[in-house]
């Protein structure tokens, strides 16, 4: 397969990016995109020209590291994948591909088709645990968890943090994030004792970190490569619902 | 109050409160196409129209227990309070939205967003200009060209023969429409009111009623365009 790459290069937070056009050649439909990007980064190499950084880490769908917006989409055009799972073989010989990095306040681009997501982090550690001590496991059905809850939880807990929620949202919102880290813990008996403290401080940091309001589009949800539903984010309003009726201050961090 | 200001300043507590206001101002906008559709009704006896009547009665309501007219600034002083509430968030988000999404893609792809979703910004900017229009027009009179207070029948149908008023009418209409559809639905979502019965059925029902809103509000002014509501 023969290919026309527009990708946007950026060499530093700072610097202002662009497209760059590249012609590939000698693509194999059974290729991952990744793999895609590591021939053109050898053809660049050998050219002498600097490769393009994208993020990858387990290359199988579960780390979230290899985030990029393909074609207008984040993850591109197949469903409940990420990139590193997208084929070449749902491209044709002769396409032209876009590619770019997640835009948004939030997520600074380091490099090319990098970006920063530390903001994740700060969200999930201004509430996304419980507080237990550890020690030694007790007995696996010492508390009991219907299944359904445990269903609802795991669901949620599927979240791998890469971001496409933010990428595809038009207010580069990260509610639907930030309602997965939530709820897999407001699902569980452990996760009661700090819930609703837990979702007055977490949207709080979502808000800080820059990140935009949620207008119910539902994109994000479209493009969540675990199928993550935008019904738990009614979940986190209602929590911050009744956490401010039932006075919860947010904790200054 | 603190409580109030304290979940104001999240954009889940914005949202909150875009919903609250969102719906008295839905509860207001079904008693108003459910009152503007007396102008279907045949004249009174004695020349005036149960349009002219129904307008003196919210007037009076409520009188001599409260001053004439007293329940009726009350309520408008509501809906102005909701409004200001509504139009204030939702600048506020917006520009926080701006700022989150400092670029576009090179390629946009919006098969995912949803008609309504996608203008409910446009579409409320349309609403809230067509409402100063409409109170100039219906309410006061400065922007109708034989206002005669009082005569709410008359004053109706002289406005709608215009067919650029009839017409700007029906678009607002329909924007309105297409707001309260997205509106409706994703209320479920901001309040948080949802089990799966709620989440089968919120979909049609926002698409019917907001239907049942516009062919309702717009029945007024294609009868006067075909005259089928004509001045006595």
């Amino acid at each position: 397969m023969k290919l026309k790459l527009h990708i946007w290069r950026q060499t530093s937070p700072r610097s202002k990016g662009d497209f760059q056009a590249y012609d590939l050649d000698g693509v194999s439909p059974h290729m991952s995109f990744l793999d895609m990007l590591d021939l053109l980064n050898e053809q660049i190499l050998e050219e002498g020209g600097e490769p393009v950084a994208f993020e990858h880490d387990c290359r199988e769908g579960i780390c979230g590291s290899c985030g990029m917006v393909i074609n207008g989409i984040a993850h591109g055009p197949e469903k409940l994948i990420t990139a590193c799972q997208l084929h070449m073989r749902t491209f044709k010989d002769g396409d032209e591909i876009w590619i770019e990095p997640w835009r948004a306040a939030a997520f600074p681009v380091i490099k090319d088709l990098v970006v920063e997501r530390a903001s994740f982090d700060r969200i999930i550690q201004a509430g996304g645990y419980i507080s237990v001590r550890s020690g030694s496991a007790q007995d696996a059905n010492a508390i009991p968890i219907p299944k359904a809850d445990a269903d609802r939880a795991f669901d949620a807990a599927a979240c791998i943090g890469c971001g496409a929620c933010v990428a595809a949202c038009p207010n580069a919102s990260a509610m639907l994030f930030t309602a997965a880290k939530a709820a897999h813990l407001s699902y569980l008996p452990q996760g009661q004792t700090e819930r609703l403290q837990r979702a007055a401080d977490m949207v709080t940091a979502h808000d800080e970190e820059g990140f935009g309001n949620c207008t119910n589009h539902g994109a994000c949800q479209e493009v969540c490569p675990k199928g993550i539903s935008v019904d738990y984010i009614g979940r986190l309003n209602r929590d911050v619902l009744k956490a401010t009726l039932s006075g919860v201050e947010v904790t200054t961090r | 109050m603190r409580r109030v200001l304290t979940l104001y300043r999240s954009s889940v507590g914005k949202k909150i409160m875009m919903a609250v206001s969102g719906i008295l101002l839905f509860g207001f906008i079904v008693g108003h196409m459910v009152g503007n559709l007396k102008a279907f009704q045949s004249h009174n006896g004695d020349g005036t129209h149960p349009l002219d009547t129904y307008a003196e009665f919210l007037r009076e309501v409520g009188y001599p227990l409260v001053p004439e007219g007293g329940l009726l600034w009350a309520f408008r002083l509501v809906l102005l309070a909701a409004v200001g509430v509504h139009i204030i968030a939702a600048i506020q988000l917006w520009s926080g939205a701006r700022t989150a999404r400092p670029g576009r893609y090179r390629k946009e792809d919006s098969q995912v967003f949803s008609y309504a979703s996608r203008t409910m910004r446009w579409g409320g900017v349309i609403v809230a200009v067509f409402v100063v229009y409409h109170i100039l027009h219906f309410t006061t009179g400065h922007a109708h060209p034989d206002f005669e207070y009082g005569r709410v029948y008359d004053n109706l149908v002289i406005g709608f023969q215009n067919p650029l008023v009839a017409g700007f009418y029906i678009v607002a209409v329909g924007a309105l429409c297409l707001h309260l559809y997205h509106g409706l639905w994703s209320v479920f979502t901001t309040l948080g009111v949802q089990n799966r019965r709620i989440d089968r059925i919120r979909r049609p029902l926002a698409a019917a009623i907001s239907v049942i809103l516009f062919l309702g509000f717009t029945s007024v002014p294609l009868a006067v365009l075909t005259r089928i509501l004509t001045l006595p």
